[in-house]
C-alpha cells in the first residue's frame, strides 16, 4: 500500500516552483541515460555530448551559433502558447500556425521577386504574423461562436496546414526554374526578402531578436498590464474572472490570436533565414516542442527564455550525438517527451506536501 | 474524371477496414472519458501499438500475437498517463499531450529496424454461404477477424455500461467522483482500469493500421487518427453505438476520398487529403453548436483530478 499521502498546500511553494524544472531535467538525464544504455551507447558520453560539448566542448564555436538559431523559434512560439495555457486556453496547433506564417511570409516575398526594395521584408513580417493569426482564429472563432473544443480543432488544423504546405511547394510557390526536389525559390538568394545572420557566427537573426522582444513584452504584459492580470485570473479561478468583469470571448480571441501571430512570425523568420525555402518537409516540429518549452519555463517569460535555450541544446547536442555516436534522431525526440513527463510528475511537489502515513509508519 | 471507374462494392467493402482503427481507439477513449478522465494521448498510444504490434507480428509470424502485444503496449503506455494524473495529480491535458509527443519519438526509435519490411498478410474469414451472397457478402462478411472483434467490443462496451453494476460504478465515478468516493468506491483504481482499457484499445487500433490496413511500418503512420478518434467520442455524445456509426461514416468518407484520388479528380491530391481533417472539424462544430444536447451527455467530471481530502 502507498505509505504516503498528499496534502494540498494553501498556496504553491515558491521554492519548489523554481526547483521542479531543474529536478525534472536531472531525472530526465538519468532516465535518458538508461535509454541510451539500452540502445548500447555509453550513457555518460551521450549526456556529455548533448549537454556539455555544444556549449563548452572543442567545437563549441560552431554549435553556440546554432543554439540561438534553434532557440529563437522555440521561445517565440512558447511565449504565445504560455499566455493561453495560463488562461486555460489550449492552442496546441502552433505547428500549423508556424507553417501558415511561413507560407504567407514567403508568398508575399516571392510575389515581389525579383524587385529589390526596402519595404519587402517588413511586409513579409506582417504577412507572416497575419498568416499565423488567421490560422489560429479558426479554432478561436469556432470556440467563441460554437463552443467547439479548441484543442481538437487547432491540432487537426496542423494536418491541414501540412497538406497545404505540400500543395504550395508543388504548386503555386514552386520555383519555376528549379529542377529536382520541389520547393520554392531560395529566399537567401533574394536579398530584399532574406533574413540573414546579423553578426557572423552568433546565429542571431531577426527571429532571435523578435523572440527576445516577445519575452520582454510578455513579461510586462503579465506583471504590469490589466490583460495580463485577466489572463492569470481566468486561469486560476474562472468564476472570479467572470465576476471580475473579464470578457471570456475577448480573452480567447486575444490568447489564440497572440500565440498564432507569434508562431506565424517564427515560421516566417525560419523560412527566410535558416530554412531558406518553402518545401514539403519545411516544418520540423518546433510548434510541438514549444509546448514542452512553455511548461518547462513554468509559463513564465524568463523561464521560457531559459527553457528554450535548454531545449535548443537537446536538438543541437542530439545532432552532435547522432554524428559522433550514431545515436538515432528519434532518441532525442523520446528524450524531449520524457522531459515533459517528469516535469508534470514532479510538479506535484509545488502544489502538495508529501506526508508519511502514520498507520504505515507504525 | 471517370466516376464510373469507381467500384462501389469494393468501396463499401473497404469502408469497414478504413474505419476499424479509429473505431477501436474511440471506443477505448469513450470508456476512459466515461470514467471522467480525458486522455489526449490516444495518438501516442496508437502509434506505440502500431510499432509494437508490427514488430511482434513480423518476428513471430503471428498477427494474433501482434495484436496482443499491441494491446499490452498501449495499456502499459496509458498507465504512465494514469500514474501521473491519478497519483501525482498532474494536468490531464498536458499529460496527454506529453504521452503523444513521447509516443511519436519512442515509436520512431523502436521502429528504425522495421522500416521497409513487408508485413504479414492477414487472412480474411470466409463463411460458406453468407460470404458468397452477392453484394452483401463482399461488403460485410469477407473481412479479417479484427473488424468483427471491434464491433463486438462496441456491443460489449454498450452492454456493460448500460446493464451491469460495473458500468454503473464507472459512470458514477465519471459523473461525480466525490459522491462515488463517499460511497466507498475506489475512484483512482477504477479510473486506472478505465485508462488501461482505453490504452489497450488504442494500441489495437494502431496495430490494425500497421498489421492489416497498410501493412507496413512508417514513422508517424497514424497521421492524426488518434485525434480523429477523440473527436469521434464528442461526435458520438459518449454513446457506444454512435461511435460505430461515426467511425463508419468517417471510414466511408476516407475511402471515397482515396477513390476520387485514384479516379483522377481534377483537384490536387493534397486538397483531397485534407478532407478527413476538415470534415472532422465540421462535425465537431455541428455537434458542439447544439451545445444543450452534447453537453448534457459529457461526463460531469471530465478532465478533473480527484484528490481525496480525507
Amino acid at each position: 500500500m502507498a505509505s504516503f499521502r498528499l496534502e494540498k498546500r494553501p498556496t504553491p511553494s515558491q521554492a519548489w516552483t523554481w526547483a521542479t524544472p531543474v529536478l525534472a531535467v536531472l531525472l530526465t538525464m538519468v532516465a535518458g541515460g538508461l535509454m541510451f544504455a539500452a540502445l548500447g551507447k555509453n550513457p555518460f558520453l551521450a549526456i556529455k555530448t548533448i549537454f556539455y560539448d555544444p556549449v563548452l566542448g572543442e567545437f563549441a564555436f560552431y554549435y553556440r551559433g546554432q543554439l540561438l538559431v534553434k532557440a529563437g523559434p522555440l521561445i517565440l512560439i512558447a511565449i504565445g502558447l504560455a499566455m493561453g495555457f495560463k488562461a486555460g486556453i489550449w492552442n496546441i496547433g502552433a505547428e500549423g500556425q508556424y507553417i501558415m506564417g511561413a507560407i504567407f511570409g514567403a508568398g508575399v516575398g516571392l510575389a515581389f521577386y525579383p524587385t529589390e526594395a526596402w519595404y519587402i521584408f517588413p511586409l513579409m513580417v506582417i504577412a507572416g504574423a497575419v498568416g499565423g493569426l488567421l490560422w489560429a482564429m479558426i479554432p478561436a472563432i469556432l470556440k467563441v461562436r460554437f463552443q467547439t473544443n479548441e484543442i481538437l480543432v487547432s491540432l487537426l488544423l496542423v494536418y491541414v496546414a501540412e497538406q497545404f504546405l505540400a500543395a504550395m511547394s508543388l504548386g503555386l510557390l514552386r520555383n519555376p526554374e528549379a529542377t529536382g526536389f520541389p520547393g520554392s525559390r531560395n529566399l537567401q538568394q533574394f536579398p530584399a526578402a532574406s533574413n540573414p545572420e546579423l553578426w557572423a557566427g552568433t546565429g542571431i537573426h531577426f527571429g532571435v531578436v523578435a523572440a527576445l522582444i516577445a519575452v520582454i513584452f510578455a513579461y510586462i504584459l503579465l506583471s504590469r498590464h490589466l490583460m495580463g492580470f485577466h489572463i492569470q485570473l481566468a486561469g486560476q479561478s474562472p468564476k472570479a474572472a467572470r465576476f471580475g468583469g473579464v470578457n471570456p470571448t475577448a480573452l480567447v480571441v486575444f490568447c489564440m490570436g497572440l500565440s498564432g501571430a507569434l508562431a506565424g512570425l517564427a515560421g516566417m523568420f525560419e523560412v527566410t533565414g535558416p530554412a531558406g525555402q518553402i518545401s514539403i518537409n519545411f516544418n520540423a516540429g518546433y510548434g510541438f516542442t514549444a509546448i514542452i518549452v512553455a511548461f518547462l519555463g513554468r509559463l513564465h517569460p524568463i523561464g521560457i527564455l531559459l527553457a528554450g535555450l535548454l531545449m535548443a541544446l537537446t536538438y543541437i547536442g542530439g545532432e552532435a550525438a547522432q554524428a559522433t555516436m550514431q545515436l538515432p534522431a528519434a532518441a532525442i525526440q523520446a528524450f524531449q517527451g520524457m522531459l515533459l513527463f517528469f516535469l508534470l510528475g514532479v510538479d506535484v511537489l509545488s502544489n502538495y506536501r508529501i506526508r508519511l502515513n502514520r498507520e504505515a509508519a507504525a | 474524371m471517370d466516376i464510373s471507374s469507381i467500384n462501389w462494392i469494393l468501396l463499401l467493402a473497404s469502408l469497414m477496414v478504413a474505419a476499424t482503427p479509429i473505431l477501436l481507439a474511440a471506443i477505448g477513449e469513450l470508456v476512459t472519458e466515461r470514467a471522467g478522465v480525458l486522455n489526449l494521448g490516444v495518438e501516442g498510444m496508437m502509434i506505440t501499438g502500431a510499432i509494437c504490434g508490427f514488430a511482434v507480428s513480423v518476428e513471430t509470424g503471428s498477427a494474433t500475437l501482434g495484436f496482443v502485444a499491441a494491446a499490452i503496449a498501449g495499456a502499459a503506455f496509458s498507465l504512465i498517463f494514469g500514474l501521473l494524473t491519478q497519483f501525482l495529480l498532474s494536468n490531464q491535458v498536458a499529460t496527454g499531450l506529453a504521452l503523444t509527443l513521447f509516443g511519436l519519438g519512442f515509436s520512431a526509435l523502436i521502429g528504425q529496424g522495421y522500416i521497409g519490411i513487408k508485413g504479414l498478410s492477414v487472412p480474411h474469414i470466409h463463411i460458406p454461404v453468407i460470404s458468397d451472397i452477392p453484394v452483401l457478402g463482399p461488403i460485410l462478411f469477407r473481412h479479417d477477424l479484427m473488424v468483427y472483434v471491434s464491433i463486438l467490443l462496441v456491443a460489449a462496451t454498450w452492454a456493460v455500461l448500460k446493464y451491469t453494476r460495473a458500468g454503473l460504478i464507472l459512470r458514477a465515478v465519471g459523473e461525480n467522483h466525490d459522491a462515488a468516493h463517499a460511497l466507498g468506491y475506489k475512484v483512482v483504481r477504477i479510473r486506472l482500469m478505465a485508462i488501461a482499457f482505453g490504452g489497450a484499445c488504442a494500441g489495437l487500433g494502431g496495430a490494425y493500421l500497421s498489421i492489416v490496413r497498410v501493412p507496413q511500418w512508417t514513422e508517424g503512420m497514424t497521421a492524426g487518427a488518434g485525434w480523429i478518434a477523440l473527436a469521434l467520442v464528442v461526435f458520438a455524445s459518449w454513446k457506444p453505438w454512435r461511435v460505430l456509426i461515426g467511425a463508419y461514416l468517417f471510414g466511408g468518407l476516407t475511402v471515397l476520398q482515396l477513390n476520387l484520388q485514384a479516379a483522377g479528380l481534377k483537384v490536387p491530391v493534397e486538397y483531397l487529403s485534407m478532407s478527413p481533417y476538415l470534415i472532422t472539424i465540421l462535425v465537431l462544430v455541428i455537434m458542439s453548436s447544439g451545445r444543450s444536447r452534447a453537453a448534457l451527455n459529457a461526463p460531469a467530471e471530465l478532465g478533473r483530478s480527484f484528490h481525496a481530502s480525507s
